[in-house]
């Protein structure tokens, strides 16, 4: 008895999750005006229908394979691992998928649900730009309109990925609401959902949102976990002893982390944005300071205040730059299954540095936050253990950022 | 009975119908908005909605925004919020207050706690409008233990399944969201709205209030004809973001507005 053997997640327990109304445990869940309720009832219907259809399937993993370029393969970083000199440091390469990161592994299955239903306009919110890009790069060749909306202090700084949607044919209109980043990016993306709700699919980028975005963005992004698992047990012949993943809204990390959940001996960390340090309140991680509550349609952990208003959030890296996080992760925590932690954005600013110089490889600031904490951890660890960084995305989009800090106009 | 259920009947009997005006609790300040609750009464509201200020409005558009923007500025909470409806109580013990807003200023205060500093403060009912009945066990057990109407919404895209179990969930009245968007945007069509408060009824004889896109006396006029009650928001708090720096125009404007509403529906 006790707490612990109550915490132990069973085969049973986690094929029954999400519940019939999105719930893990007292997270998810559909909390949406009453417009778009009849939505995602009919998104959740056609989506449980197709998700084991043979076709549906063979037409996704088609795309992975000859579109995205899958799989994406697990790298044994030797030179970093022989500097830290602890367990053995493998990346798993979302950076090298079309569209340099992992946010088009859920854009393409969406699309195709989009496809399925019968809606010809897309929209999405953004805030890296990634998903922004993945969601215009799928539209294209759908040929589905297509309007992203983004915050304008993250247009600012990612100029890049915002000319690469315009390239792509997409619409981008500048939120200037709230914050003027992704929380108020995915504010207004739901008023145009629920303004066009007859014609328009709305691709959600995270495991967040109402039921039954966290389930179907998590499946689609299971793709890396899965990969990551049988390209562990072939390389080393066993599984690795640790996970690594960044969280802003937590779709890579599920991804990574979903299909080793029932190997109690695999150990995951969640990396959240700490910003300028926890203790300053001017951070991005809602898991590691936060309290459950309810944005976007789903429970979950959120920075808010004492009087419910959503707190500003502060990251260098706007991918992580968002008060909550998707719920499984919520659950994943109050289970104890997964760790929830942070780094600074000193510390992935230096992990950014080092990764490029040591392995040739320049990740995106968000999967900085990850490398940083994986270099640490890995460094208490034993040289005959393994640990999986998921290196979700590239840093070319960063460059300006970092450039900037460096005092270099590019 | 219900002070809510009170005043609908008694409008009925009179074969009249319900005009349900909506402010920003806190907008412009929080000191002002006892006095205008008064004048929206003093014009002719049988039902007064109060929104509490979120900042994250996703169902609103940008005036309702703004307005939630400038009630922040001044840190107006939930608890400030009871207080005003405490000091409108003072001299105005007849007229409903429905509390209209977003779940998570109610998630930090906690659900039991709501419902009863809000029963205490005068509170009628409580409208959350990312709260479908599906989520809403929570919370609703709290409202009906301390006599508050739970109200919730149906929209156009509302299946006649859906409806029914909406009407089932609810008391006091339902509210028809007459066009698919945010607050404040398009205009409604009179005769959708019709057919839409038909299907309604048809399930329930719940009263059904109707809002979104009522923005003048002729078309408070018209979703009178086939409504019982008739919402308006955004046209109102349009007058206090234009005049925020003078109580006394908002006052007056807000009066002469839905003073003509009131008149063109008894008409």
């Amino acid at each position: 008895m006790g707490a612990k053997t109550n915490k132990r997640i069973t085969e049973e327990l986690l094929n029954q999750l999400p519940d019939d109304k999105g719930h893990f445990g007292p997270y998810g869940g559909r909390f949406v005006s009453e417009t778009l309720m009849p939505s995602l009832l009919e998104l959740e219907e056609k989506y449980l229908s197709l998700k084991d259809d043979p076709t549906f399937r063979k037409e996704f993993d088609k795309d992975m394979a000859d579109y995205v370029g899958r799989p994406s393969p697990l790298y044994f970083a030797e030179r970093l691992t022989s500097e830290v000199g602890g367990a053995k440091i493998y990346l798993k390469r979302e950076d090298l998928n079309h569209t340099g990161a992992h946010k088009v592994n859920n854009t393409i299955g969406q699309a195709l649900l989009a496809k399925y239903l019968g809606k010809p306009r897309v929209i999405a919110e953004t805030g890296a730009g990634q998903h922004g890009v993945a969601t215009a790069t799928v539209a294209a060749r759908l040929n589905l309109k297509c309007k992203i909306f983004m915050g304008i202090e993250d247009i600012r700084r990612q100029t890049l990925n915002v000319y690469r949607m315009k390239l792509l044919g997409a619409e981008v209109e500048a939120v200037t609401s709230g914050t003027q980043t992704l929380k108020d990016a995915m504010n207004e993306a739901l008023r145009d959902w629920v303004t066009n709700v007859d014609d328009t699919f709305y691709i959600i980028g995270t495991v967040a949102g109402p039921h039954p975005y966290p389930q179907l963005v998590r499946d689609f992004q299971s793709i890396i976990g899965r990969e990551a698992r049988a390209q562990c047990l072939e390389k080393e012949g066993r599984l690795p002893d640790a996970l690594v993943a960044c969280v802003g809204g937590g779709s890579n990390a599920i991804g990574l982390f979903y299909p080793f959940i029932l190997d109690e001996e695999v150990e995951m960390y969640g990396v959240e944005a700490g910003g300028h340090g926890v203790e300053t309140g001017k951070h991005a991680a809602p898991l590691c300071a936060g309290k459950p509550g309810v944005l976007h349609g789903n429970r979950t952990y959120l920075m808010s205040d004492e009087s419910g208003q959503i707190q500003g959030t502060h990251s260098i890296s706007a991918g992580l730059d968002y008060p909550g996080v998707g719920p499984e992760h919520s659950w994943l925590k109050d289970m104890e299954r997964a760790e929830y932690v942070s780094v600074t954005d000193d510390e992935a600013l230096a992990a950014f540095r080092r990764l490029t110089l040591v392995e040739g490889i320049m990740p995106a600031l968000e999967s900085s936050h990850a490398i940083a904490y994986g270099i640490k951890k890995a460094a208490t660890m034993r040289k005959d253990q393994i640990m999986i960084i998921n290196l979700s995305g590239r840093g070319d989009k960063d460059i300006h950022t970092v450039a900037d800090i460096d005092g270099i106009k590019v | 009975m219900s002070r809510l259920k009170n005043v609908l009947e008694t409008l009925n009997a009179q074969g009249k119908k319900a005009l349900i005006p909506y402010v920003t609790g806190g907008d412009p300040k929080p000191e002002w908005t006892v006095e205008i609750m008064h004048t929206l009464v003093e014009a002719g509201a049988d039902i007064v909605e109060l929104g509490v200020p979120f900042s994250d409005p996703m169902a609103d558009g940008p005036v309702i925004q703004l307005a939630c923007e400038r009630a922040l500025k001044h840190n107006t909470s939930i608890d400030d919020i009871f207080e005003m409806v405490k000091s409108f109580r003072e001299t105005d013990k007849q007229t409903p207050v429905v509390l209209m807003g977003y779940l998570n200023p109610l998630e930090i205060k906690g659900y039991e706690n709501f419902a009863i500093e809000a029963a205490e403060a005068g509170v009628d009912g409580a409208l959350i409008v990312d709260l479908p009945p599906e989520e809403a066990s929570s919370l609703v057990p709290f409202l009906n233990e301390n006599n508050l109407d739970s109200i919730f919404l149906i929209a156009p895209t509302t299946t006649d399944d859906r409806i029914k179990y909406i009407c089932d969930q609810s008391s006091g009245y339902v509210y028809y969201v007459s066009v698919k968007g945010v607050t404040g945007s398009a205009t409604l069509n009179v005769d959708d709205v019709a057919k839409k408060v038909a299907q309604i009824k048809a399930h329930n004889q719940i009263p059904v209030g109707v809002g979104f896109g009522i923005s003048n006396a002729e078309s408070a006029a018209s979703v009178s004809n086939v409504a019982d009650g008739v919402i308006v928001g955004s046209v109102i708090v349009n007058i206090i973001a234009k005049h925020q720096e003078n109580k006394a125009t908002i006052n007056s404007e807000i009066k002469t507005l839905v003073s003509s509403m009131r008149h063109a529906m008894d008409a």
